[in-house]
């Protein structure tokens, strides 16, 4: 009974967070489209011409993947970053946290919130592709696998860094300053053995280069690293966040007095 | 059974201020019962710990026999409420907040859509279920947040102040309402700083002041220990004299109306009587100012925080 009651709940929480997406779907479905098709444009059609091959592939087809993760890890964050920091500042939050929802059920709802955009966001960026290279996708589970993990490690970061925010500031920060850069510098553009040996080391304490090689290998059956390790840094990186997420809010850190 | 119960109940804030100072009180099932006190008496506080948006220092509080240390999910079942402050989704539909509320409690949804239906109408917003809520003005905002608290239908409901800012009109038809719901057994507990609001309506009162309770009794019993009451008696003529009567302090404030002072132990028959005798009629009489305002002001010394003097 009371797991219906929890699932109930839940399940409340996805459809309201997915109707959000679908709600402003200009602000959350459009954009990433509009980004990746200039980057298709300009690092594929117009750069990547000059660049010529990639560990193999044309450039346009290597970094396809990446793009893609990209855009699933920028928006799975930003969906639940967005979206539980503004229901703290405008406190209808209290809804879900006066009702009998556990913080598992909450942290659940969210997540799932981020996942459904990053799923959405990720076909969109694969359809854009398809315009400009082939995606001969060669473990298309694992891909989906790799996609919906991605997308929740980075739903359960947004819900830690909304969590701790106070101000605006606080949910830009680390995008712009954390995310953003090791993005860029998690393997999107290039393959990691140009780097010298130092800067490769480097690179193995980037999360999301294993995020992005194990999209390429679902796509290309190729990557920097290997597929079974990329994976159990994903489900690591998962575990931690979603414990962390409830422990927070099981303490009411950011969201009671 | 009690629908709420507060032990030892102490909050301090992280900035070392002390909210609430190890406070009891219960509340019957059924009970309409009004928390009354000043600003930043402790009112909001004790209404946060109870729903667990604030955490308590220490204490005990149970819900329906639940205790929410050990059991807050099912006493979070129990529990509607209707917050001070606006929080609703502003730029979520109208209907939908109540569809998500239920759901949020554990309402199936084909049974949510029902409900969500029902106290909407209820509330005469019935109309307004496609528009988003920042486009309501105040006080449908408030109604919104009644029917949003009731949509779980709980058996305990907590208003925190859930008239305030709302217009006359509107608010006698929420006291219609919420005395509707408190005779088919919901149990209401009010906070408000409107006290003939609170006389109206609760059966029960606690004054809580400076995170203390100064005051526990019911209604009745609180109202008889006013020492003092002054009644306005509006006359059918003229009078030139004040009417002397043994231990009456009269005055007359304008021709056809005199004031009474009339003491606890005192009845108001010797007046009557009197002005009977001087062929003088009695068109309408009332209390000079609300008595339980009167005996908050008592309690409480709300005045001085203010800087007016009380004599």
């Amino acid at each position: 009974m009371i797991m219906n009651l929890q699932m109930i709940g839940m399940v409340a929480l996805v459809r309201k967070e997915t109707r959000r997406v679908l709600r402003i779907w200009v602000q959350t479905i459009i954009p990433p489209g509009i980004t990746m098709s200039l980057y298709f444009i300009i690092f594929g059609t117009l750069i990547g011409r000059r660049i010529g091959q990639m560990d193999g592939f044309q450039y346009m087809e290597y970094i396809a993947p990446g793009l893609i993760m990209m855009s699933v890890i920028t928006n799975s964050y930003g969906n639940v970053v967005g979206s539980f920091f503004n229901a703290k500042i405008q406190r209808h939050i209290e809804e879900m946290l006066v009702s009998p929802m556990s913080e598992i059920s909450i942290v659940t709802g969210y997540l799932a919130g981020g996942i459904i955009r990053g799923i959405f966001v990720a076909a969109v960026v694969s359809l854009i592709a398809l315009f400009f290279t082939q995606l001969n996708i060669q473990h298309p589970v694992l891909a989906i696998l790799v996609i919906v993990m991605t997308a929740g490690v980075f739903s359960l970061a947004g819900l830690l860094n909304a969590i701790f925010a106070k101000k605006f500031d606080d949910i830009a920060i680390i995008p712009s300053f954390v995310l953003a850069p090791l993005t860029y510098l998690g393997g999107v553009f290039y393959t990691i053995t140009l780097l010298p040996d130092f800067w490769q080391k480097v690179s193995y304490f980037n999360p999301i280069l294993y995020m992005v090689n194990a999209m390429r290998f679902s796509v290309l059956g190729k990557s920097d690293i290997d597929i079974f390790t990329g994976i159990l840094v994903i489900l690591a990186f998962f575990i931690m966040l979603l414990c962390t997420a409830i422990y927070l809010l099981k303490k009411g850190v950011g969201i009671r007095e | 059974m009690n629908a709420l119960t507060i032990q030892n109940l102490t909050k301090t804030y992280a900035n070392g201020v002390e909210a609430l100072k190890s406070i009891n009180f219960n509340v019957a099932e059924g009970d309409f019962f009004a928390l009354l006190g000043p600003n930043g008496a402790g009112k909001t506080t004790v209404i946060g710990i109870v729903t667990s948006l604030v955490n308590k220092t220490s204490g005990r509080i149970e819900v329906f026999e639940h205790n929410i240390e050990k059991n807050l999910s099912a006493a979070k079942s129990c529990i509607g409420v209707v917050p001070q402050e606006i929080n609703l989704n502003l730029f979520d539909g109208i209907f939908n907040i109540l569809v998500n509320q239920a759901g949020f409690y554990g309402v199936p949804r084909k049974e949510s859509l029902k409900r969500a239906e029902h106290y909407l109408r209820q509330m005469e917003l019935w109309d307004k279920r496609k528009e988003m809520a920042r486009s309501l003005s105040g006080g449908m905002k408030r109604r919104l947040m009644i029917a949003r608290a009731l949509v779980s239908e709980p058996r305990l409901l907590l208003l925190d102040e859930p008239t305030a800012g709302v217009d006359i009109e509107t608010r006698r038809a929420m006291w219609n309402f919420l005395r509707k719901i408190n005779r088919n057994g919901t149990t209401i507990i009010l906070t408000t700083h409107y006290l003939e609001e609170a006389e109206q309506l609760c059966n029960q009162l606690a004054i809580i002041d400076d995170g203390e309770i100064v005051e526990n009794d019911s209604m009745y019993n609180v109202l008889t220990k006013l020492k003092l009451e002054v009644f306005v008696l509006n006359l059918d003529q003229s009078i030139d004299a004040v009417p002397e009567i043994e231990d009456y302090f009269i005055e007359i404030t304008n021709p056809k109306e005199i004031e009474v002072h009339v003491k606890q132990a005192q009845t108001l028959n010797p007046v009557f009587e009197k002005l009977a005798s001087l062929g003088i009629g009695v068109l309408s009489m009332r209390n000079k100012t609300n008595r339980l305002e009167e005996l908050f002001i008592e309690l409480t010394r709300a005045e001085s925080n203010i800087g007016v003097t009380i004599e």
